[in-house]
């Protein structure tokens, strides 16, 4: 056996103890398993996580309109055309984006059961999160970052969440590229016996929803009423999950939850000569097709972050769109902000110019930017690396090989992911997971329709189409 | 710069977790040509010349071991020199939204 099966095969015991859930508990059938009362039994809700997060700064951060921004999609918009943009600036967080929330109770637990530190599997601004919380509790951190390629070229974000998780005192393990920084995580976790501040636990999915709580509160506030779309910026589904829970516990339900990625098809995520080819490091469809279409592929045995049962509609933008919107967002609002959030707001540029005048349009964070987080430094990394830039018509954008900056602001659009066929892929998976000389009860059923926020003639007639085309 | 770093240097070491040939069975053939390798921080548990074998003392109170490479790792990301392609934004939509007030 290799060291690296050797290590894996404990997977199952090391991650128990370093969460402290038995996620067997909630097994209901062959895949089901009761989602809600993982969540409910953490004893957290959207009011405590408030109070605990209130505690370290975390939360309550700005709305802020984007009337220079909305006044652009006026003038790109057929007349009466252009809702009203918000968005939340998220970076007002202690460590300088929404992640503070998704570590806050984490940190909390890990004290509370007199665990000595955390660790937690990240490479984005979840690690300096988790560092900064774990400071203020006293608690050691170990960050396990993929960071660099074989040619020891760091991708610049990570290299600047390699500071900023240093700069709180964690001891940062960076390794190049490759999946098996889950298998020297697994060895981080065996080697201390510290809490795993996982990114897709209950804890961290529970943290989020007072984003989307606030939100619509504020909105509602401001306006009379909640906000017609809520648009996140979509990776491992966390963001779409925690602040659709939100939404809906403040009583939004009708709001529409639009999910948003960066298009980088053509890359592959394991790929060593396309690491730093991607010039975004999250809310790319690099993260979000896989884990939407299964959720199961975390450091924990159940995904608390689902994003296909609360997505309404999913989008995807272009590398290029997402540097010009951040271009116009310093220069039109003053606000200078890193990467992830304008995703969703490219995307809600052409959303709202679909939209009616009166309609409001959520962006629903910010991240913080600087040296290496920013679109120059990866744009001159890009360059370095061979990849085209030019300005140009955004439909010309080739992940890996040319970055087309838009010419024009009318020239921004979103392209619909085909949602019924990320449910159907979704159900594929399922049917691979599911162990052989089984077949799905009603129990499973349900489930399968309620992960894929369908019905059970959704469910049974694509197993039934799975089948023929498989058979 | 000198070569020779105190017990007690802030350094960074490298080491090879798993050798080409040896990765996880899932990752892509370029992948699976090189090595994976681990770079980490801390303070020098003995007084050492880049190059040798040590041990450092993490941040997290940690003991690790690997190849002495660097002596008080500087931070080098930054921005670079502004980019053409981004330069000339600002005028543009300005010139939009000035337009566009004028004309209503
Ligand atoms: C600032 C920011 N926005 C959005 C995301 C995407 O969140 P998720 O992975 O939960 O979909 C991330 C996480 O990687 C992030 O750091």
């Amino acid at each position: 056996m290799s060291r690296y099966q050797h290590i894996m095969a404990q997977k199952e015991e090391i991650v128990k103890a370093s969460v402290g859930l038995d996620y067997a508990h909630y097994t209901t059938g062959l895949l089901a398993f009761d989602y809600e009362k993982l969540l409910a039994d953490t004893g957290y809700d959207v009011t405590t996580a408030a109070d605990i997060q209130r505690q370290t700064a975390v939360g309550n951060t700005p709305l802020v309109e984007l009337k220079n921004i909305t006044e652009l999609v006026r003038a790109t918009a057929a007349p009466g055309n252009g809702a009203r943009i918000f968005i939340k600036d998220e970076a007002a967080n202690p460590s300088g984006s929404f992640k503070d929330r998704r570590a806050s109770l984490s940190i909390h637990e890990a004290k509370k059961r007199g665990y000595s530190g955390v660790a937690a599997a990240t490479s984005g601004n979840y690690g300096a999160a988790v560092a900064s919380q774990a400071a203020k509790a006293g608690l050691r951190c170990i960050i396990v970052q993929e960071a660099f390629d074989s040619q020891n070229i760091a991708q610049p974000e990570i290299a600047e969440k390699t500071r900023a998780c240093e700069a709180y005192g964690a001891e940062v393990i960076r390794l190049s590229v490759g999946p098996e920084l889950f298998y020297v995580f697994l060895k981080v976790l065996k080697d201390t016996g510290y809490f795993n501040a996982s990114l897709y636990t209950p804890y961290s999915i529970i943290g989020i929803e007072t984003l989307g709580f606030e939100l619509a509160q504020q909105v509602k506030e401001l306006c009379g009423r909640f906000p017609d779309a809520v648009i996140t910026t979509h990776a491992g589904g966390g963001n779409v999950t925690g602040t659709a829970r939100g939404l809906r516990k403040a009583g939004a339900v009708d709001t529409q939850m639009i999910a948003a990625s960066v298009d980088l098809s053509g890359l592959h995520m394991a790929s060593d000569h396309d690491f730093n080819r991607k010039s975004f490091t999250t809310g790319h469809t690099g993260f979000s097709m896989p884990f939407s279409t299964w959720p199961d592929r975390a450091d924990v045995p159940r995904n608390a972050a689902r994003a296909l049962r609360y997505m309404d509609r999913f989008v995807t933008v272009t590398q290029g769109e997402v540097f010009y919107i951040t271009q116009v967002l310093a220069e039109l609002e003053g606000l200078q902000r890193g990467p992830a959030g304008n995703t969703s707001l490219a995307a809600a540029f052409a959303i709202a110019r679909e939209m009616n005048e009166d309609h409001i349009v959520v962006v629903q964070e910010t991240e913080y930017t600087g040296a290496g987080k920013h679109p120059l430094a990866q744009l001159n990394l890009a360059k370095k690396l061979g990849i085209e830039i030019s300005r140009g018509d955004p439909k010309d954008n080739k992940p890996g090989v040319r970055i087309v900056i838009p010419r024009a602001p009318s020239q921004i659009a979103v392209t619909d992911v085909d949602l019924p066929g990320v449910r159907r892929s979704y159900l594929r998976h399922a049917l691979e997971h599911l162990p052989s000389d089984t077949t799905l009860g009603a129990i499973d059923l349900q489930f399968l329709a309620d992960e894929t926020r369908t019905d059970l003639k959704f469910v049974e007639e694509s197993i039934d189409e799975l089948h023929r085309t498989a058979g | 710069m000198s070569n020779f770093a105190a017990k007690g240097a802030w350094v960074e070491i490298h080491s090879k977790v798993l050798p080409a040939g040896e990765r996880a069975p899932q990752v892509p053939q370029d992948t699976q040509r090189v090595p994976l390798v681990m770079r980490a921080k801390g303070f020098l548990l003995q007084a050492a010349q880049v190059g040798d074998d040590v041990e450092i003392e993490t941040c997290a109170g940690r003991h690790l071991s690997g190849t002495l490479v660097i002596i008080n790792p500087p931070y080098t990301h930054t921005f670079g020199p502004p980019i053409d392609e981004l330069i000339t934004i600002g005028n543009e939509v300005r010139a939009i939204l000035r337009e566009r007030s004028q004309s209503q």
